[in-house]
């Protein structure tokens, strides 16, 4: 296969230094619905600025550019070991270059391999073949720890929260999970959620809801409600953006649902930050294209 | 908008309210988890003998942080290599992470403040009150921005903690901040918070 180590590198300038389109614009919906002079919008105006100075001086918008997610979806019969072996490379050459954070330590000691080489979970790359005809893509995602470390997930029943094995239970643990993050994700933020599946499936998908658009429907029309409900009920809350108080605490919602054994009933939130950053490239033949 | 130079003063502290933007300048220094940790471990709990190396560096940063400033944050830094060091990002990281420790780094150092994002606990806020000292936020997530007030990188403490933990001295102009936590017991957080809660409880019966 071509090398595409070059490719991958832009990949990560642009989804670390260049906030997708879509998330901007609705930041800057933000920006007006907050009240002229508060501190929201003040944080609102901050933060745009920073978007358009960090795409202006390709540096990061962010200084913690996460762990690296990748998520890859190869034609049969590429070779996944030579495609991870060019992601390893190109986030190395990232870090060198400082579109990348110094970001991968050891568990237990605490050392910091220095160019954001790891272990086999680090960078994350999930892999999954499609058909022949179908090009390669390569979608990248870039989530910082103060998010990460918001992200909670509930086993229903929930006794305390009379949050029972439905969708009305979802909406409660979801409710729940959010005014304990207060402003600590990097409020206004992106909520990926997933509803069912064994621990690990959960947390797995409900941050690949986080690669659809703002907005997108979902095909699930009960899902797509409440999507929207716990938008509109989570900016009652009054959070706002960076926890100052406001009228903006996250910008979407998204849910998916998983098979599940009968017994397991989990639902897993992945808040993302404002600093969204995902971005995804697409090879066919020998044309790369980005979006 | 208030202009505050460090080192800061008792009074200058004690006139700062909730809800007030400020703009910083002089020199500070940034620490984070393993900062914090290592403050606690050797200096104050004194759980583990300090190294000659721990000696020396407690003297060096003594009298940057006596009146002066922690940063929560773990920057992008070009020039590592080099040692022409330049901040490329720097955006406040979380700063509840080191809720166990920071009352006491306070008072140790006589800190006038710290600056981080998403707001502290009790233990600080009593550490802002006693100290005094205040709670800085800055803007999550505005790295590029928040680099560009950083006029120079004075030098690096402990860069063996890697580059986002390491102590970077460093001098800034018109940093932009808002308090959030007073040394009047004031806190943001505690209004928005309570204020979430109650509204939490009103859909929580819907």
């Amino acid at each position: 296969m071509q090398d595409l180590t070059k490719e991958i590198l832009e990949l990560i300038r642009r989804t670390s230094t260049d906030l997708p389109a879509d998330v901007e614009a609705k930041l800057r919906t933000a920006y007006t619905d907050e009240e002229d002079g508060s501190a929201a919008q003040g944080a609102l105006d901050t933060i745009l600025k920073n978007v358009d100075l960090a795409r202006s001086n390709s540096t990061p918008i962010c200084q913690d550019t996460g762990t690296p997610l990748f998520y890859v979806h190869y034609p049969e019969g590429l070779s996944t070991r030579k495609i991870k072996k060019q992601i390893v490379d190109a986030v190395t050459e990232a870090t060198k270059l400082n579109y990348l954070r110094p970001n991968s330590v050891n568990a237990v000691t605490g050392a910091n391999t220095g160019d954001n080489s790891g272990d086999d979970h680090y960078p994350t790359i999930h892999f999954e073949e499609v058909d022949e005809n179908l090009p390669l893509t390569i979608e990248l995602m870039l989530k910082g720890g103060g998010c990460e470390n918001v992200g909670a997930q509930y086993k229903l029943p929930n006794v305390e929260m009379h949050a029972g094995r439905d969708l009305a239970g979802v909406r409660k643990v979801v409710l729940d999970a959010v005014q304990k993050a207060q402003g600590k994700g990097c409020a206004p933020g992106i909520l990926g959620i997933a509803v069912g599946g064994d621990r690990g499936a959960s947390y797995l998908a409900s941050k690949e809801t986080l690669l659809t658009k703002i907005g997108a429907e979902n095909p699930d029309a009960e899902l797509d409600a409440l999507e929207n409900q716990l938008t509109e009920e989570i900016n009652q809350m009054g959070i706002g953006p960076m926890g100052f108080g406001g009228k903006t605490t996250v910008l979407d919602t998204k849910i998916k649902g998983l098979h599940r054994v009968p017994a397991s009933y989990f639902v897993s939130v992945s808040y993302m930050c404002w600093a969204y950053r995902r971005r995804k490239m697409t090879v066919s033949g020998a044309e790369v294209s980005y979006d | 908008m208030k202009k505050l130079t460090l080192p800061i003063s008792d009074e200058d502290i004690r006139a700062l309210k909730v809800g007030e933007t400020v703009l910083l300048s002089g020199v500070m220094m940034t620490g984070r988890d393993a900062v914090h940790k290592w403050l606690n471990d050797a200096f104050i709990a004194k759980t583990v003998e300090p190294t000659e190396d721990d000696v020396t560096v407690f003297e060096a940063i003594k009298p940057i942080l006596d009146g002066g400033i922690i940063y929560h944050c773990g920057p992008v830094v070009s020039g590592v290599d080099t040692g022409d060091y330049k901040f490329v990002a720097a955006g406040p990281t979380t700063s509840i992470r080191e809720e166990p420790y920071q009352a006491l780094v306070m008072e140790l150092f006589n800190l006038k403040g710290v600056i981080g994002k998403g707001g502290m606990e009790a233990k600080t806020l009593q550490g802002c009150m006693d100290t005094p000292a205040v709670y800085f936020h800055a803007i999550g997530g505005a790295a590029s921005l928040i680099a560009q007030s950083v006029q120079d990188v004075i030098t690096v403490h402990k860069l063996d903690f890697g580059v986002p933990e390491a102590m970077w001295v460093i001098d800034v102009k018109d940093f932009p901040v808002v308090v959030t936590m007073d040394s009047h017991g004031g806190s943001q957080h505690v209004t928005v918070k309570e204020k979430s809660q109650k509204v939490l409880d009103e859909l929580m019966e819907k």
